[in-house]
């Protein structure tokens, strides 16, 4: 029997407090110019506390609530990507002496200690499972199973999906059903908690849980279903391979791809996008050299350069090379399309191109054949 | 580099600020380091003056605007192995490229100067290359150190440098900066720049001026119509695209199209 209780708003402080004592470097949501991004947390009064948001295609801000709620807004620019596959990382470093023999170590990692992120959403898990599959299935990535193999997960249901989500059409959200260690669902009053795991009982069971009464039950009920009912937006279909590689020449890939600045903004924001380049770094010196690994995109001319050629030179092949991968060659490669609904690619879209507009009208012909 | 002689390297000003040479000289300790791979033969700024040295490598910093440039550039193009251009002057004309969108070079010089007739300068300033065969250029006002000394690396090691053409926007989400135009509404120049500065201004909380040019790929058509959407009037538009590159395309004929420039014509 998991644990399952009702935390007083006055005694969530008590989480980072207990997630500290359990060795744990705590992250969660703070306000970050002028965005909510997730940063070290070094009390509960580091929470966006009464701070709402507004977000439409290439559009958020920040807005003040008339009530404390810490979790009343949609997801901001960042997931939990940055935190396990990082921007940049160094990979090894290489040395030749003066006989000229190669020594190699590998990068150092800046800190050891496990991770516990705080207020992470449900197409957020969504995204770390399929980043878990890429990186930790076949070859795991070493960085990167050690930085998840510590991760304590404490997420939180969405109740205020912005205008830009659609986590409910993917079937990712807005609640979250697994893949957490504890999960809390926010009330006026406080939180219903939730332990998903034997660390999350752990943690739990020193909290001060009451027992969950009907009105909160109902509460809740009222929420996550009027979290539903606000998504505006949908993609068409769950798995749209077929449908997208029978479109590979329709004239929407031409006519997004003149208002698509190839800027690498969707990707760099979406959760699961996980292109990466490697660069090497010499020294003055040239004795020594760093090996780096960093966030790349398939809108870049480099990620389709093959010895001389570059595959994807115009806009139009790169939009539509990740519209098919993300939402189509993924069903291949991980069984289930790479979107997770979070509608960041929407909103962090500098001239607001959205993905569900897209897919939709290039997926409408296809049924029409 | 194995044998005896050291590479030769030269750094030459033509019309510009000095800024981009500043950037050689603010490489503090690793200037040092360099002084000891390399040869410095020609370097006004620093100390050395040898303007007609064989070099191995020669940097160039500003644009061409007087025949005396003109004359001294071929010169130096006999005597280089390597060209390189470094910055914004040297590689697109720079800021006193915008003389060349008014055609009037003359009126400037008579409202400028008061001894006009002293100045001998050209109809345009412009880039080195219209002039010279450049076998590497590095944008940027100015020139970031770690693309120099990354560009003397490769040299030395006698591979192609690595070109960087990737847009601001990357690197700036690299650095998990959160978004000036999406989250603020700056007319960021962002994503048609680039790279190569670190994303240094939106990191610093401003919008990019597109100091490193053009990127790859440049949409400046839809980035235009963003700004116009974010309420900027054209000749706003017109002065974000020509600021720092008005002479590079696709920015010349972006910031004309916005301000409704047609060229060759004075207004």
């Amino acid at each position: 029997m998991s644990i399952y209780g009702f935390l007083h708003r006055s005694a969530l402080k008590q989480l980072p407090e207990c997630l500290n004592e359990a060795g744990y470097r705590c992250i969660g949501p703070r306000v970050r110019e002028g965005a909510v991004t997730f940063g070290e947390l070094t009390s509960i009064d580091d929470l966006p506390r009464g701070v709402g948001d507004e977000q439409r295609p290439a559009h958020y801000r920040l807005g003040e609530r008339e009530d404390e709620r810490l979790f009343a807004w949609a997801v901001g620019p960042q997931g939990l990507k940055s935190w396990l596959f990082t921007p940049r990382e160094t990979l090894w470093r290489s040395r030749r002496d003066d006989d000229g023999r190669l020594y190699f170590e590998t990068g150092s990692p800046a800190d050891d200690r496990p991770l516990a992120a705080i207020g992470v959403r449900a197409c957020d898990l969504a995204a770390l499972r399929l980043q878990d599959a890429h990186f930790l299935e076949r070859e795991p990535d070493p960085g990167y199973r050690k930085r998840r193999a510590g991760l304590f997960l404490v997420a939180v249901d969405c109740t205020h999906p912005a205008e830009t989500c659609f986590c409910h059409s993917t079937g990712d959200g807005p609640a979250c059903e697994s893949g957490f260690d504890l999960a809390l669902h926010e009330l006026d009053d406080g939180f219903i908690v939730h332990a998903g795991s034997e660390a999350g009982e752990r943690v739990a069971a020193r909290l001060p849980l009451l027992p969950v009464g009907e009105e909160q039950e109902a509460a809740r009920r009222d929420q996550q279903r009027a979290a539903i009912d606000a998504q505006q937006r949908a993609l068409p279909g769950r798995n749209l391979r077929d449908a997208l590689f029978a479109n590979l020449d329709h004239e929407r890939w031409q006519a997004v791809a003149e208002r698509c600045l190839s800027c690498a903004n969707c990707t760099s924001v979406c959760p699961t996008c996980f292109c990466h380049s490697h660069e090497e770094v010499p020294d003055l010196d040239g004795r020594t050299s760093e090996h780096l690994r960093q966030w790349d995109s398939c809108f870049t001319e480099g990620h389709s350069y093959i010895h001389g050629i570059v595959i994807r030179a115009e806009t139009p092949e790169r939009y539509r090379q990740w519209l098919t991968h993300k939402l189509g060659s993924w069903h291949d490669q991980y069984g289930r399309s790479g979107c997770v609904g979070c509608g960041r690619c929407i909103t962090w879209c500098p001239v607001g191109i959205d993905l569900t507009e897209e897919a939709t009208v290039i997926c409408a012909e296809a049924g029409d054949d | 580099m194995t044998d005896e002689r050291k590479p030769r390297v030269a750094v030459h000003k033509f019309s510009s600020c000095d800024g981009c040479q500043l950037a050689f000289l603010n490489l503090g300790p690793d200037l040092l380091r360099l002084a000891e791979l390399v040869e410095i033969v020609h370097f006004a700024e620093a100390g050395p003056s040898n303007p007609d040295a064989d070099v191995d490598i020669a940097f160039i910093e500003g644009s061409v605007s007087t025949p005396d440039e003109r004359e001294r550039l071929r010169r130096i193009r006999a005597h280089s192995g390597f060209l390189v251009t470094i910055g914004a002057c040297a590689t697109s004309g720079g800021l006193q490229a915008l003389r060349n969108l008014r055609d009037s070079e003359s009126e400037w010089r008579e409202a400028i100067y008061a001894r006009p007739e002293y100045i001998d300068s050209l109809a345009h300033a412009t880039a080195i290359r219209e002039h010279a065969r450049v076998d590497l250029e590095l944008w940027g006002c100015p020139v970031d150190g770690r693309q120099v000394l990354a560009a003397v690396r490769a040299l030395l090691f006698g591979v192609p440098p690595v070109e960087e053409r990737d847009k601001v926007c990357l690197e700036c989400k690299r650095h998990q900066t959160v978004c000036v135009m999406v989250a603020r509404g700056e007319p960021c120049m962002g994503p048609v720049t680039r790279t190569g500065c670190g994303a240094l201004c939106p990191r610093f909380g401003r919008d990019c001026y597109a100091c490193y040019g053009p990127a790859e790929g440049a949409n400046t058509t839809s980035l235009a119509h963003r700004f116009e959407g974010l309420g900027l009037a054209p000749e706003a538009v017109a002065r974000r695209f020509h600021f720092i590159h008005s002479g590079q395309e696709p920015f010349t004929g972006a910031g004309n199209e916005a301000a409704g420039i047609i060229p060759g014509k004075a207004r």
